[in-house]
């Protein structure tokens, strides 16, 4: 399978997706510059953290702007995976493939440390590895990651089971403690939370690999049967 | 033209103008005479910044050369932006410390934020990737409100710039103390990575080469303070920014990524940022390096500002700007590179054979100096030392011993110090994590990274206890070293070296001065005696506010360097079950203590003794149990005593221990005798552990209780359950921040 | 030349920390009177003038410059005397 990791000017942990795939999940996986990617080559599309054009005006509000963005939202279409991991998931917000927008955090402070998830939707390409209701922990890191909606897009949200991660002990004040949701077809998942951070023993948890080895799993089964 | 508004060399001279730049009567003689005339406006500019202290070391250089410097594994000494050692496999560590205290006391945020950006640039321009940040904080009371505002906006000026950069904050420590309640101290440690073979030098080489300018816009911004007066004669004056930097992350990290693209291209001669001085120090620096002149048109430097003075640009501290040596004829495939990442690079000048630095502007010479004159022949000063009086009486003091009621109590109180307390108020701000390297984050004794795709990690910490080097300069500027040390070796690594933030008050102050000598000795024969040599660093002095110097605040940033990460150790108790062993005994030495300070209010007597030989052995023999596999925790005996030390390593996952002492209970608990370490080994381990390092002294066992229980001669003393500590002491800071003054 | 003075303003009904933040310590400097502080953003934007100068930055606005899900906004256009 092969991976694309979209490089904006700002972004930061482009790297570490980059070393997630390649050295966690062992799958083919490039950095792509924003200007001069073609994603129609690649099966799925990363989306890294960071702080991209600086974070300036909004998160991810300016290179929501890009012209890949048109090339994310065909491979949405596409129905090929599409994650964006905090400023990812800000972007994703800001181009309009999730619902919501992104506020700052209710105590107006950035924060980096392990948050504890529940598990709330298995049937997605990016969770089936995990445990319905299960716990797991994954490093949050931003400033930004107060997740807005207002009441009929949360109602939605819930209805059409698009809410993936939520948070147990929610630290920034995001509507309905929601940590990660995915769009109405499934195949683009925003969330806060950095997964690539948590791939190795080593740095302390291994959590995050899983959801990399769903999209995976997701993907050979697909193309297994096919071929 | 522009010449023509600015103030003319007569006036200079006769209004001694020059004195507001902060060049002495004697200095601009010794222009006049290296001149061979008198200099113009533009010119003296020049020289002041770069004779200044910052640039030139003038009062700080014969104390510097007394540090050791050199080592079988360094491989760029002092000198350059930064600092670098050999860590095998063609790869080598690079690091410098700066200070960045009084625009942080003018303007929080952004004073933190820019000596964030700067000591950054220091590292990337040297061709290193820079992986790691450290701070080093030193604030008066968190009673005051002005002292709580600065302590906020600090810490987020630091978060603001280095979680943007996506350079994670791995490490570094915070200090209160009264004596910095004028003049708060923000240095920042940045730490990166390198091939051998790119290493870069800041050089001018190769006359006709072409020097290129990149990176943000020159404004008026971070022109220093003194040159205003100057100003008013212009006509442009009211339109004029105050000197405050601003800085822009963003631009630093296009810069970043681009730079260490460009240093794999063949057509770079050198590279170097325009820190402190700007363009000045950059350009006359390079070219000097190199042994060459260098010749700038002024009109091509990208201007923010409308009809910017040459000085102006000249003395700029704008942000986020890099100069470059290209050679000629290829500037074009340089700047390829930087416009992929929206940037521009400009070719503003060349280098010349003639050893001049020589500047045009509007057609003419504006500028034309000798380069050395500028960046080698600043005087040099060796000031005057006095043995202070407070010293004097320090010294023939008694024995300072404390006396107090309750020990649980009074633990208590001291994990609330706020120097002691848990710092995760300031390190939960921090991006500890980004680059997926950081083994141990923030709150251990050091951090550590990993060396990814090798078995290597590296240790790095900040340290200096400034109490003990106000008590006695040379043993607090040995323990100073020899605390980083042990914070290094506690985490599983052998110490490779160090740089040094040496900051001070007024050097012109004999019993300063002294105070600078003094701790520079005892510094010095600790890194001799513990093989960490100084290969970077930077002088910070006049660090005072109402006639009322800092405690004099060397400090010390190591790394370390860790063989192999199964070696990695953590400050934490790992089991129920271990052992519990300290090294060292105590001695009732409380002077300069958190107890002492927390039940006098002030600092006095003499400071703990150290032997350097009995620090390296017992150092050595503790990395190489822990090397061996047989350490399961360990954690150097500092602030507050083993008493602090043992809750700290109990608070991770709030085991319980019983230890058992005997002896002075006062000093067991709470001195802070020097070279002492907490050491957890599993049982099956102990013997070996005891033969390897005998010095070890077995005092109890952690147990799943939750409950810290001590006893002193068979009586149990402290009984309290581990949580109850904890969240005193992570409480503490948080507390304090919110309360209301 | 035409200034474009922007003016962007979080909708009604959704949470503004820094807006509280604010409040509160108004509050604490003893203007008891406030109320409510909401935080808004301002910008200025300098153009050429066109026909379509109102649509354009109507369209600015809602493209970029504003979120609609969570902003709203308003401005001014001036004139420039060069």
């Amino acid at each position: 399978m092969k991976f694309a990791v979209v490089v904006f000017p700002g972004s930061n942990c482009d790297r570490d997706m980059y070393h997630a795939i390649k050295d966690g999940l062992k799958e083919e996986v490039d950095l792509v510059w924003y200007q001069d990617a073609d994603l129609t080559e690649y099966d799925a599309v990363l989306l890294p953290g960071g702080f991209s054009y600086g974070d300036y005006l909004r998160s991810g509000a300016i290179a929501s702007t890009s012209n890949i963005v048109q090339q994310i939202k065909e491979a949405a279409a596409d129905k090929k995976p599409v994650l964006g991991v905090c400023n990812g998931f800000q972007v994703l917000l800001e181009s309009g493939l999730l619902p919501g927008a992104m506020l700052p955090n209710r105590d107006l402070k950035f924060m980096c440390h392990h948050e504890e998830l529940r598990v709330e939707n298995v049937e997605t390409m990016f969770s089936s590895e995990y445990q319905k209701g299960g716990l797991i922990q994954l490093p949050i890191a931003h400033g930004e990651g107060n997740y807005y909606c207002d009441e009929a897009v949360f109602q939605q949200l819930k209805d059409n089971e698009q809410i993936v991660f939520t948070y147990t002990n929610n630290p920034n004040g995001s509507t309905g403690d929601i940590a990660g949701i995915v769009n109405e077809s499934g195949n683009v998942l925003g969330m806060m939370p950095h997964p690539e951070r948590a791939v190795e023993s080593l740095l302390g948890n291994a959590d995050g690999l899983r959801l990399f080895q769903s999209i995976l799993m997701y993907w050979r089964n697909n193309h297994v049967i096919h071929a | 033209m522009s010449s023509m508004l600015e103030i003319s060399p007569q006036e200079i001279e006769q209004k001694r103008l020059y004195a507001e730049m902060g060049l002495s009567d004697q200095e601009y003689k010794q222009v006049v005479e290296l001149l061979g005339r008198r200099p113009n406006h533009t010119e003296i500019g020049l020289f002041s910044v770069m004779w200044s202290e910052h640039c030139s070391y003038k009062n700080s250089k014969p104390l510097l050369k007394k540090f050791p410097t050199e080592g079988p594994h360094v491989l760029q000494g002092p000198g350059e932006g930064a600092g670098v050692i050999d860590i095998g496999d063609n790869q080598a560590v690079v690091f410098k410390v700066e200070s960045h205290n009084h625009p942080s006391a003018v303007e929080p945020y952004q004073g933190a934020a820019t000596g964030v950006g700067g000591i950054i640039r220091d590292v990337f321009s040297m061709g290193a990737r820079p992986i790691a940040l450290l701070n080093s904080l030193r604030f008066g009371s968190l009673q005051h409100p002005r002292i709580k505002y600065l302590f906020e906006e600090v810490v987020r000026g630091i978060a603001g710039y280095g979680n943007c950069v996506g350079v994670p904050t791995v490490g570094g420590e915070v200090q209160f103390d009264d004596s910095y309640e004028g003049n708060p101290l923000v240095n920042a440690m940045c730490v990166g990575l390198i091939n051998h073979n790119d290493i870069q030098k800041g050089i001018a080489a190769g006359v006709g080469n072409t020097v290129m300018y990149v990176g943000a816009k020159t404004g008026r911004d971070g022109i220093h303070g003194a040159t205003f007066a100057s100003e008013e004669l212009s006509e442009e004056a009211e339109s004029k920014r105050p000197s405050v930097q601003v800085g822009d992350p963003f631009m630093e990290k296009l810069l970043i990524e681009a730079c260490l693209e460009v240093i794999h291209h063949d057509a770079l001669v050198g590279i170097q940022d325009m820190g402190a001085a700007g363009l000045t120090s950059s350009a006359s620096e390079m070219a000097s390096k190199a042994g060459t002149g260098m010749k700038m048109n002024l009109d091509h430097i990208p201007q923010r500002e409308k009809n910017m003075t040459p000085y102006e640009m000249m003395l700029s501290e704008s942000q986020e700007r890099m100069l470059l040596v290209i050679e000629k004829g290829r500037e074009q495939e340089i700047s390829e590179i930087f416009k992929k990442y929206d940037l521009e690079a400009v070719a503003v000048g060349e280098v010349i054979e003639e050893r001049r630095f020589r500047l045009l502007h509007l057609g003419e010479v504006v500028a034309d100096v000798p380069v050395d004159a500028l960046a080698e022949d600043a005087p040099v000063y060796h000031q005057p030392s006095s043995v202070p009086e407070y010293y004097k009486e320090f010294q023939a003091m008694e024995d300072y011993q404390p006396i107090f009621e309750n020990y649980e109590e009074t633990l208590l109180q001291l994990l609330q110090q706020p120097t002691i307390a848990s710092k995760e108020w300031v390190y939960d701000q921090y991006d500890s994590m980004v680059q997926t390297n950081t083994v141990v984050t923030p709150g251990s004794d050091a951090a550590v990274l990993r060396v990814r795709g090798t078995k290597k990690a590296l240790a790095m910490t900040t340290d200096c206890n400034s109490r003990f080097i106000y008590l006695d300069p040379e043993t607090g500027g040995k323990i100073a070293v020899a605390e980083a040390a042990r914070n290094i070796v506690c985490s599983g690594a052998r110490p490779l070296g160090l740089t040094d933030g040496l900051n001070f008050g007024s050097p012109e102050n004999p019993e300063i001065f002294w105070q600078m000598e003094k701790s520079v000795d005892g510094m010095s024969e600790a890194c001799k005696m513990l093989e960490a040599p100084v290969i970077s660093g930077n002088v910070s002095l006049y660090n005072e506010s109402f006639g009322k110097a800092i405690y004099p605040t060397p400090i010390v940033g190591m790394v370390g360097l860790v063989e192999d990460t199964s070696h990695i150790t953590r400050s934490d108790f790992q089991r129920a079950g271990d052992l519990i062993y300290v090294i060292g005994k105590a001695e009732p030495e409380f002077g300069g203590s958190e107890l002492q300070g927390m039940l006098e209010g002030r600092h006095f007597g003499k400071a703990p003794r150290i032997d350097l030989v009995v620090e390296k052995e017992r150092q050595s023999s503790l990395l190489a149990a822990i090397q061996a596999g047989l350490v399961q925790s360990a954690h150097d005996i500092s602030e507050g005593g083993l008493a602090v030390a043992l809750a700290e390593s109990l608070f991770g996952e709030e085991f319980g221990c019983d230890v058992s002492l005997t002896g002075n209970a006062a000093a067991e608990l709470f001195a802070e005798t020097q070279s002492r370490f907490l050491v957890s080994v599993r049982p099956e381990d102990h013997e070996k552990w005891e033969q390897l390092v005998t010095e070890a002294v077995f005092v109890g066992t952690v147990n799943n209780d939750g409950h810290y229980r001590l006893s002193m001669d068979g009586e149990t003393i402290l009984d309290t359950p581990t949580k109850y500590l904890k969240d005193a002491w992570k409480g503490a800071i948080p507390c304090l921040v919110k309360s209301k003054a | 030349m035409r200034k474009v003075k922007v003016y962007i303003t979080l909708k009604e009904g959704v949470l503004d920390p820094q807006g509280k933040a604010v409040k509160n310590s108004l509050n604490t400097l003893d203007y008891a009177n406030v109320n409510e502080v909401r935080v808004g953003k301002y910008m200025e934007v300098m153009m050429e003038d066109t026909e379509e100068l109102e649509a354009q930055v109507e369209e600015m606005c809602e493209k970029l410059l504003a979120n609609p899900v969570i902003e709203d906004y308003s401005y001014q256009i001036e004139e420039v005397i060069a």
